[in-house]
């Protein structure tokens, strides 16, 4: 990674200083009340270095990432704003992005999306202006060069520590590796993955990765989920793109007597596990609606050592 | 048409080669074409093109051709539009997310990369397509951008686009001109 730090974010410097990096997705509320995200933060607070939130993840509407993300951060938390390339166009993600460092958001994850045809507005139109690796270069372009895309200046140039996704189980198995590359050539700072069932799969995917040394150009933070029921798990592999969760994992769960606690071990294994990979910076934990149990799973498995986090 | 457009990428070697030679050929009549107006040839080559690309490679005339960065498979054809695929929603096998009888454009676009000899300009960082230029001549606009740079463009009118996907303007420089398009005001 190179030199100087480019924002004062919270992840960014966990990740500097090769701290094992925690973040966790926060489930965006339907409604506009902003004590239902702090409900949701606080749990997630107690264990994470960020918290994302996510952009109408499924193409599902929800509140904006833009509008938790500045919630979070009155609240003293360091946010992670989610940007897909589903909903708006260059115009409209330029200045979102300016708007959100004014108002303190500083890691932003560049994601294409879900197509709209996932979720409950099926008949709405797909923008798709840029792509997750377009938008990359674009914010880059804003911050390093302090310039739009159409070469208009910028006065204040944005802080911004860039993530973007790669999802490391899914079809082309072989390409994903150098597809990542492709992302960091574009700008990414940190890389948040999809979620990871299939050790192995991981496993041969980091090993491509570390050949060719792009581990050291961008912090990777392996994505773990929590399935808490095998018809749950099922329904996730046939209905939510980009899901890979092999039998196995799947058949433990329907044999467990109480399958909430499996999901949890499973969880906190998979964490273990990750972590146990070289090149592996992080963990992302993403347990849909079920914030309250992301710190459980964290102190479970051990990975917070005795690393306290504080906010403020 | 879907069988040919998966015929071409699997014969992707083949098509780069012709693709290599139409490129000279385009770049060497750049001053007939000067001579006679751009625009003036557009209205025969455009519908040519047109023609040829859409039976080929289902083209959507973008206006901005990077099939040799694509492995000659044509992300206009990918439902999201992607420059830079495969999103992370591909199916087992190698599906689209979308349209789960297709073939993914990417991972076609990924093999087919694989048997080309340039096959590694897949790993370059192309930009979001111009919608303006939608319709137009890419071809043409080839001969233009490649003449353009052996004439030697100056520093001063690069295009910020130009500049911000340096790696695309040197392979694909269609999709990331060096100059704003003629008679068009930017930024």
């Amino acid at each position: 990674m190179d030199d100087a730090p480019r924002t004062g974010s919270r992840l960014e410097k966990v990740l500097r200083s090769g701290r094992f990096a925690i973040t966790a997705e926060l489930n965006p509320p339907d409604s506009a009340d902003p004590e239902d995200v702090y409900e949701a933060a606080r749990p997630l607070g107690e264990v994470a270095d960020a918290i994302n939130a996510t952009d109408a993840s499924g193409a599902n509407c929800h509140m904006s990432s833009l509008g938790i993300s500045a919630l979070l951060v009155q609240a003293g938390y360091g946010p992670v704003l989610q940007v897909s390339c589903r909903d708006r166009n260059r115009i409209a993600i330029q200045g979102d992005v300016l708007g959100a460092s004014a108002l303190g958001v500083h890691n932003v994850l560049c994601l294409t999306g879900d197509d709209v045809s996932a979720g409950d507005q099926p008949g709405a139109k797909p923008v798709f202006d840029f792509d997750s690796i377009s938008l990359l270069r674009t914010l880059r372009t804003l911050r390093d060069d302090a310039v739009f895309l159409s070469g208009r200046k910028i006065t204040t140039p944005p802080k911004l520590f860039l993530g973007a996704a790669e999802n490391p189980c899914v079809d082309p198995l072989e390409w994903r590796a150098d597809r990542l590359g492709k992302k960091i050539d574009a700008g990414a700072d940190f890389i948040q993955t999809n979620l990871i069932y299939d050790i192995p799969r991981f496993e041969r995917f980091m090993d491509r990765v570390r050949e060719l040394g792009l581990h050291r150009r961008a912090y990777i933070l392996a994505g773990v989920g929590m399935a808490t029921s095998a018809k749950g798990a099922r329904w996730m592999r046939a209905r939510v793109p980009g899901i890979h969760i092999p039998d196995h994992v799947i058949d433990r769960l329907e044999k467990a007597s109480d399958p909430v606690e499996e999901g949890k071990r499973i969880s906190v294994e998979l964490i273990q596990q990750v972590r146990e990979i070289s090149g592996v910076s992080g963990v992302h934990v993403m347990a849909y609606r079920r914030e309250h149990e992301v710190s459980e799973i964290v102190m479970r498995s051990g990975v917070l050592e005795r690393r306290k986090i504080e906010w403020r | 048409m879907y069988r040919i457009r998966l015929f071409a990428t699997r014969h992707a070697r083949g098509f780069e080669r012709l693709y290599g030679m139409l490129e000279t050929v385009m770049v060497a009549l750049d001053p007939v074409f000067r001579r006679l107006g751009y625009t003036r040839v557009e209205r025969v080559v455009g519908p040519m093109e047109n023609l040829t690309k859409s039976l080929l490679f289902d083209c959507k005339m973008c206006g901005q051709c990077v099939l040799s960065s694509t492995g000659m498979s044509c992300p206009m054809n990918c439902p999201k539009t992607l420059r830079n695929g495969p999103c992370g929603g591909v199916r087992p096998g190698g599906y689209c997310e979308v349209k789960p009888d297709m073939r993914c454009v990417w991972v076609e676009g990924w093999d087919g990369a694989a048997r080309m000899k340039g096959g590694d300009r897949i790993k370059t960082v192309l930009p979001p397509v111009d919608h303006s230029l939608k319709g137009s001549s890419s071809w043409l606009r080839v001969a233009r951008e490649k003449a353009e740079e052996r004439r030697e463009a100056q520093e001063p009118r690069r295009t910020t686009i130009a500049g911000a996907f340096g790696g695309a303007r040197k392979t694909e420089p269609t999709s990331a001109p060096l100059a704003p398009e003629p008679g068009r005001k930017d930024g």
